[in-house]
């Protein structure tokens, strides 16, 4: 009897002695995710310290940037990083808009999908590639074909004159913005397209039904459908653009201080980390330089963080 | 006054739809006129010499050898601890932790991580690892960064194709009465094999290219090096000082290597949609 009950006695697996170590191993891995972002904020907290506490909040407002005289002040490379982000969502949403409907509504079949994989393709293809296109092809065609002809027109004193003043040489907060809006184009024009093809074909096919153009179908039934998400994609872009660093480098002049035109050279946040970190003359200049790398972690962080509220909530649907 | 209304909104259609052609046609013009400068600017560049000969100074020949050495160097040692540390805390999201609070917030700042600068993680690798730990630029340091950055992207395909894997899988290990992990890394893992691949070969690609956290950490070097605990020529390095040299035979250079890059990105990027294509058939 006694050796019949043993038998179904369950014993654990053998190897099973090593489950609790596997599974910390797991635990530990997902614990390093969070300990790389700790640290960064406690490494740009700490290295930008002396340059916060020593500038305070003029840090934020002053537009001096002077190794020489250890001055630094970061307004020109956030209003450079803001100008130049912004100028190339405005870019790239409606194409990026036009791109995606065109690939789910009025497409033909046979290059659909082709131009589908292209465009993923491209938005995987490296920032100094496009940054290298921008300086040696991009830049010389926009100074000899669009700053120059418009410098000639533009009369003395008016509002065109004062918007396009600049050096034409190509290497300016527009031209930069043209590249960062190339930039991140296949990128969202590939998340939209993922988006709107989410949305159930009997809505849209109801909505053909009724009579509705193609318009309308894709402004009243598939927009409001993937709103929200669609917000996010937007804010993802923005993010990528925001922390942009190589394209930009190479285009956008590197000259400190506010812009005071479309086409005058500047600089972002990013491109003055990696134009100067390596050379950086002094403490406090490299304290400077983590300082706006501090600044650059917290608004993508807002950024991001809003994209991901944003595209989270499409998930419950 | 309907059929007006009627006319109003087929033009405005028609209107739409041109648009979206025209949009179209630009998006793939420009990106065209980009594949088409890298390939006319550095397919006549390419030569023996670009595989043999290390980077010269400019007026002499040379290649692009100790470069492209040291890029798939620091990028393998990348690539295995991405893949070691992603894959564990892929499974540890995927199979223990579940809707718990914790696994929210490493999801939360993984999908962070992912879109984060990736010149941050340069400044802060140089932070910690050069300035402190070792006290000079090497290319363990640019590993490390390029490790940091190719960490969330297997995380998370990990932990997706592990939640594609139907739980009767994970049932029918315990029942034979395999321990966990047994069943994890016999079953689980192999099922999702191809998705693994996949993540790892699009990490790759993204890591493959970047080039800011590469500048404060793994610097560069003129010479050809094997020693990874000294600063180490790689590939986006050597391109960015390079393109903004006045030196043409050294810009040349530059956009061969541009284009080794850019077609090193690309075939990752197919061969990763070709496994993915195959799951899905079979």
């Amino acid at each position: 009897m006694t050796t019949a009950v043993e038998s179904v006695v369950r014993r654990a697996p053998r190897e099973a002695a090593f489950d609790p170590i596997f599974k910390a191993l797991c635990f530990a891995a997902a614990t390093m995710l969070l300990a790389a972002l700790g640290g960064i904020l406690v490494a740009l907290t700490i290295g930008g310290w002396p340059a916060l506490h020593r500038f305070g909040f003029s840090f934020f407002t002053v537009t001096t940037w002077n190794p020489v005289t250890d001055v630094y002040g970061a307004a020109g490379p956030i209003a450079g990083t803001i100008v130049t982000s912004v100028l190339a969502l405005a870019m790239a949403l409606p194409l990026a808009f036009g791109v995606s409907v065109f690939l789910v509504e009025f497409a033909p079949r046979a290059i659909r999908r082709p131009v589908a994989i292209a465009v993923e393709l491209l938005a995987g293809i490296p920032s100094i590639v496009y940054g290298m296109w921008g300086l040696f092809v991009f830049a010389p065609f926009f100074a000899q074909h669009v700053q120059l002809p418009i410098a000639m027109a533009a009369t003395p004193g008016s509002l065109l004159e004062k918007l396009t003043a600049g050096v034409p040489n190509g290497a300016n907060i527009f031209t930069a913005s043209v590249i960062l809006a190339i930039m991140i184009l296949p990128y969202m024009a590939s998340v939209f397209r993922e988006l709107m093809l989410t949305v159930p074909p009997q809505l849209r096919e109801s909505a053909y039904g009724m009579g509705a153009t193609a318009m309308e179908v894709v402004w009243q039934v598939l927009l409001p459908y993937v709103r929200k998400s669609a917000i996010g994609a937007v804010m993802l872009g923005l993010g990528r653009a925001l922390g942009e660093t190589m394209a930009v480098t190479f285009i956008i002049g590197n000259s400190h201080g506010l812009p005071k035109s479309l086409f005058d050279s500047g600089s972002t946040l990013a491109s003055t980390i990696a134009n100067e970190f390596a050379e950086a003359t002094s403490d406090m200049h490299t304290s400077a330089l983590i300082a706006l790398g501090l600044v650059l972690f917290l608004i993508t962080f807002a950024v991001l963080a809003m994209a991901r509220a944003l595209l989270g909530v499409q998930r419950t649907y | 006054m309907a059929s007006r209304r009627a006319a109003l909104r087929k033009t405005s259609n028609v209107v739409f739809v041109i648009f979206c052609a025209a949009t179209t046609i630009i998006a793939l013009g420009v990106l065209a006129a980009i594949l088409y400068s890298l390939l006319s600017q550095g397919v006549g560049g390419l030569n023996l010499d670009i595989f043999t000969k290390s980077t010269p100074a400019a007026g002499s020949p040379g290649g692009l050898a100790n470069a492209i050495v040291g890029s798939l160097m620091i990028c393998a040692l990348a690539m295995l601890m991405a893949i070691v540390v992603g894959i564990l805390a892929g499974t540890w999201l995927a199979e223990f932790g579940g809707d718990s609070f914790y696994a929210k917030v490493v999801r939360f700042l993984n999908d962070m991580l992912l879109s984060a600068p990736s010149i941050l993680v340069g400044l802060v690798v140089y932070y910690f690892m050069v300035a402190h730990l070792i006290g000079h630029f090497s290319g363990y340091a640019g590993a490390v960064a390029l490790a940091l950055i190719a960490v969330p992207v297997v995380t998370r395909t990990t932990e997706d194709v592990l939640k594609l894997q139907p739980s009767s899988l994970r049932e029918s290990g315990v029942a034979l009465g395999a321990p966990v992990w047994i069943t994890v890394r016999k079953i689980m893992w192999r099922a999702a094999m191809g998705g693994l691949v996949t993540g790892g070969l699009l990490a790759f690609a993204r890591i493959s290219g970047e080039t800011a956290p590469l500048m404060f950490t793994a610097l560069n070097n003129q010479f050809f090096s094997l020693d990874m605990s000294h600063p180490m020529a790689n590939l986006p390095q050597v391109i960015f000082n390079f393109a903004l040299t006045a030196y043409d035979d050294l810009r040349r250079l530059a956009w061969v290597g541009a284009l080794l890059i850019a077609v090193a990105v690309l075939a990752a990027q197919i061969i990763a949609r070709i496994i993915i294509r195959e799951q899905r058939r079979s």
